[in-house]
């Protein structure tokens, strides 16, 4: 084992970032680095599925397909078109709480970059035909995500709506096959003229440029974008849970039971460091062979095949505003044994609040997750969807290159009280009963 | 509505860099290669051991093996390691298929020499706790379930018997009863006559200093030694054509199609050429095929076509989930789509996108430490060096319509390729059966 003065320790992440606003209230975060000829441009958007209106479920994920599909400027297929007979990669993606659109491209590309995602945010081509196709496109996308597939969309389908009370956090966020089949062209002009305006967005670029030019291609792109208001956030937090939620779910496709526990969570936005906490605990309990849940219920007990313990919906702990959520899930082969593992993760908390950590424990999660964060930004498309992301939600681009710093404050007693917060009388709990094994 | 708005062009793209590497063959037979590239303070680490045998209960055996060897050592037990590996910031993965067995890490850079160390002790003194083995064989067993319960694994394990019916190659799941009889004393046999030196490789990618990297591998794998395992390798049998296999899922909601046909290694002077023609096809999401089947029918969320290159052969694959009622015309685009690759050439403006594609698209999955170092490894594990990297774009500018032609009639003709079809066989055989011939 080294000995402490063997233990590296990572030097801090060096990258300069240039902020700009433009009159229409575009965000803009600069990430210049020019070691390789790749440049990534990033539109990040103020609204994800938490805000989709009662019996449009799934719309903000629908939205996200149709901005793919042409232009006042470009016909279908044209921008896949141009991004990628100009050498670059690009995609989008729905979250809880904002949904991005990305390009990754060879440097000598990035005006092209820029305009392709000014040209979306200025005039999406919206037609009947487009949303009939695409409704179709993203159905196939659940079928064989969800419908096909055993443990399909398990949990982040079905613990919101036993966790939560109101539509906007507990509905699925994959949308039902009706209402997608029931979305209207002018749904989606409605939500484009309410939530993609360009004071609800943050431009993020990264990689090899020069800032100076790059600001001035932004600012002739995206400056003659209309200035629409931002609209307002609504609160949507709920109270606490005061008593155990548990739900049985039956998967006509899963061979084996399955488990997902869900815990709330501290507000990130009025307690960051409390809310990091949470982070450090779910690495303590589940990041690796040596992790409390792993050892115990894994290794010792031979309990389940699998656990893990990770904060919001998909696992980025850091992209959701509150109310969000600490899930422990885990796969096992016998389903008498629900009740085992329950009582098995209860025991690993309760001994994590009553004891606390062993020596070195704590740090090594801290190095773990700085070392995590490191490797994820040596990615220049990772770099711009991250700044950008910490802009939009924490509002603090930055945030994320003091976050190994923010890591190493968190003391074994905080990691007591947040394993601690996670009771039972708090917790939702999803079973997950297989119809295959009749 | 204003004018329509010039879509910018492109400005001069920059050169590409040459890539510098140092390397040095061990006593051992070890090949270290390392490159320096400072973006972040990490280090990748891939070593890759070839692994390859025709034996009988391999592949159970490898694949327990790859679970277990980091379950104990002479100087830690399990938990011990990934304190070790944990104090470091580091992730360590081990996997292995029919062609090598890949123990790949990541960590803080100015870790690498204890990260080293902790590998030469996985590799000299793993001990295969009899109480881990047997944990990770029940856990080994619950994941293979698992997997086969879903109908792309189902799809992808019926295509490779059908590409390689009695090879390695046609096996991508370990069999079950074969991984119920494995012992640890067998997983301590195959890793001594297995996991050697010679012939392995190692390369190391980050911020490092390469000479210093060379002296730490040196160093830290001195003790690691031994000739190389005698096994033969024993390239697969011919793909042999036949009927489009119905694959029963009862109440599938979806068909999962998969194809397969032969395809040139990145060494063959006709690769760039293939390498086009794949995606002008499916290989991208401007393709023939994906336009075809999801933007214009909508029938299907991700097809995809690929080339694919295990050590001993290369295979063009391609695949599609679609919903059960669109099987046939689903099946039929699919068909029409390869026949026009193989009979009609292609058009100068989609070779010039698919060229820019495939040069932009290398440059970029080089540019992270974890990309290079994959790279790298896959391409000297099959053979190739890394000067191929810097020359290959070269090559692509270089590609005729007339070569895209020739090589897409010789590789993705309906008729040279084999397929599987997972889904409910009693919804869909008959229509499929108006279409190929199926069994």
């Amino acid at each position: 084992m080294p000995t402490a003065s063997r233990i590296p320790t990572l030097p801090s992440l060096s990258f300069e970032l240039l902020h700009h606003t433009l009159p229409n209230g575009l965000r803009v975060v600069l990430a210049p680095d020019r070691r390789s000829p790749v440049v990534a441009v990033a539109v990040n958007y103020d609204v994800g599925f938490r805000s989709e209106p009662q019996g449009r479920t799934g719309f903000a994920h629908l939205f996200e397909h149709l901005m793919f599909q042409g232009s006042a400027n470009l016909e279908k297929l044209e921008h896949f078109h141009y991004v990628q007979s100009s050498g670059g990669t690009f995609n989008g993606s729905t979250h809880l709480d904002y949904t991005n659109y990305y390009d990754l491209l060879p440097s000598h590309a990035l005006e092209r970059g820029l305009f392709l995602e000014a040209d979306r945010m200025r005039s999406p081509r919206i037609t009947a035909e487009n949303l009939a196709n695409q409704i179709d496109v993203v159905k196939e996308e659940i079928r064989v995500n969800v419908l096909n597939r055993p443990y399909g969309g398990f949990p982040w389908l079905q613990l919101p709506e036993l966790m939560y009370d109101t539509f906007p956090n507990s509905h699925n966020g994959y949308g039902g096959f009706e209402d997608l089949s029931s979305a209207t062209v002018d749904d989606a002009s409605s939500f484009f003229d309410s939530y993609y305006a360009p004071a609800n967005a943050v431009l993020s670029v990264a990689g090899d440029f020069d800032p100076d030019q790059a600001l001035e291609m932004i600012e002739r792109h995206f400056g003659p974008i209309e200035r629409r208001t931002k609209p307002r956030r609504p609160d949507f937090g709920e109270p606490p849970l005061s008593a155990e939620r548990r739900t049985v779910l039956v998967d006509e496709l899963a061979p084996m039971p399955a488990i997902a526990i869900g815990y709330r969570v501290i507000d990130p936005a009025a307690d960051f460091a409390g809310y990091l906490t949470s982070v450090v605990l779910a690495e303590i309990l589940s990041n690796g062979d040596a992790s409390r849940l792993h050892r115990a219920l894994v290794q010792d007990k031979g309990l389940v095949t699998d656990i893990s313990a990770y904060l919001g919906t998909f696992g980025d702990p850091l992209e959701e505003r509150d109310p969000t959520r600490l899930t422990i899930t885990a796969h096992y082969a016998d389903r008498a044994g629900t009740e085992k593992v329950i009582a098995a993760v209860d025991a690993e908390l309760d001994r994590l609040a009553t004891e606390g950590t062993e020596p070195g424990e704590l740090r090594r999660a801290g190095v773990q997750l700085a070392a995590t964060i490191s490797h994820e930004l040596d990615n220049v498309l990772n770099r711009c969807l991250e700044f950008g992301k910490f802009q939009l939600i924490f509002d603090d681009a930055e945030l994320i290159l003091r976050l190994p710093e923010l890591l190493a404050t968190i003391t074994d007693d905080d990691i007591r009280a947040a394993a601690r917060a996670l009771a039972p009388t708090s917790r939702a709990v999803v079973e997950l009963v297989p119809g295959a094994a009749k | 509505m204003t004018a329509v708005l010039p879509v910018p062009g492109l400005t001069q793209p920059a050169r590409p860099k040459k890539l510098s590497y140092s390397e040095r063959v061990l006593e051992s037979g070890l090949r270290v290669v390392v490159i320096r590239r400072p973006t972040v303070p990490m280090v990748e680490v891939r070593l890759r051991i070839p692994f390859f045998s025709t034996k009988a209960r391999h592949r159970a055996r490898a694949s327990l093996l790859a679970g277990t060897i980091r379950t104990g050592t002479a100087e830690h037990d399990r938990a011990g390691l990934a304190i070790a590996l944990g104090d470091l910031g580091a992730e360590l993965g081990v996997g292995a298929d029919a062609d090598r067995l890949l123990i790949s890490s990541s960590a803080i850079a100015s870790g690498l020499p204890t990260l080293l160390g902790l590998y030469a002790e996985l590799l000299t003194s793993a001990s295969y706790p009899n109480a881990e083995v047997s944990g990770e064989r029940g856990r080994l067993l619950e994941r293979i379930t698992m997997s086969r319960s879903q109908a792309g694994v189902m799809a992808g394990e019926a295509l490779a018997m059908r590409m390689a019916p009695g090879h390695p190659y046609g096996r991508t799941l370990p069999d079950p009863q074969e991984v119920s009889a494995t012992t640890a004393a067998q997983l301590r046999t195959l890793h001594a006559g297995m996991v050697r030196p010679d012939g392995a490789l190692l390369v190391i990618v980050g911020d490092i200093s390469p000479a210093r990297a060379l002296a730490a591998a040196e160093s830290a794998l001195a003790g690691w030694t031994g000739p190389a395992a005698a096994g033969r390798t024993t390239p697969p049998p011919p793909i042999a054509a036949g009927p489009l296999q119905i694959v029963d899922r009862p109440g599938s909601v979806q068909t999962a199609f998969r194809f397969g046909g032969l395809a040139l290694p990145r060494q063959d002077e006709r690769y760039p050429a293939l390498q086009l023609a794949n995606l002008i096809f499916g290989g991208f999401i401007s393709s023939r095929w994906v336009e075809n089947i999801r933007e214009r029918r909508g029938f299907s969320y991700s097809p995809r076509s690929a080339l694919d290159h295990a050590a001993l052969r290369s295979s063009f694959l391609i695949s599609a989930d679609v919903a059960t009622e669109v099987s046939a015309p689903a099946l039929l685009e699919t068909l029409y789509e390869l026949g026009r690759m193989a009979s009609a050439p292609v058009t100068e403006a989609e070779l010039e996108t698919v060229r820019q594609y495939a040069i932009g698209t290398l440059a970029i999955s080089t540019a992270t430490q974890a990309g290079l170092a994959s790279t790298a490894v896959s391409l000297l594990g099959a053979g190739v060096e890394l000067d191929w990297l810097t020359s290959h774009p070269a090559r692509l500018a270089k590609v005729t319509v007339a070569e895209v032609a020739e090589v897409a009639r010789e590789f993705l003709a309906p008729r040279r390729l084999v397929g599987v079809a997972v889904g409910d066989a009693g919804a869909i055989t008959e229509p499929l059966a108006g279409i190929a011939e199926v069994e």
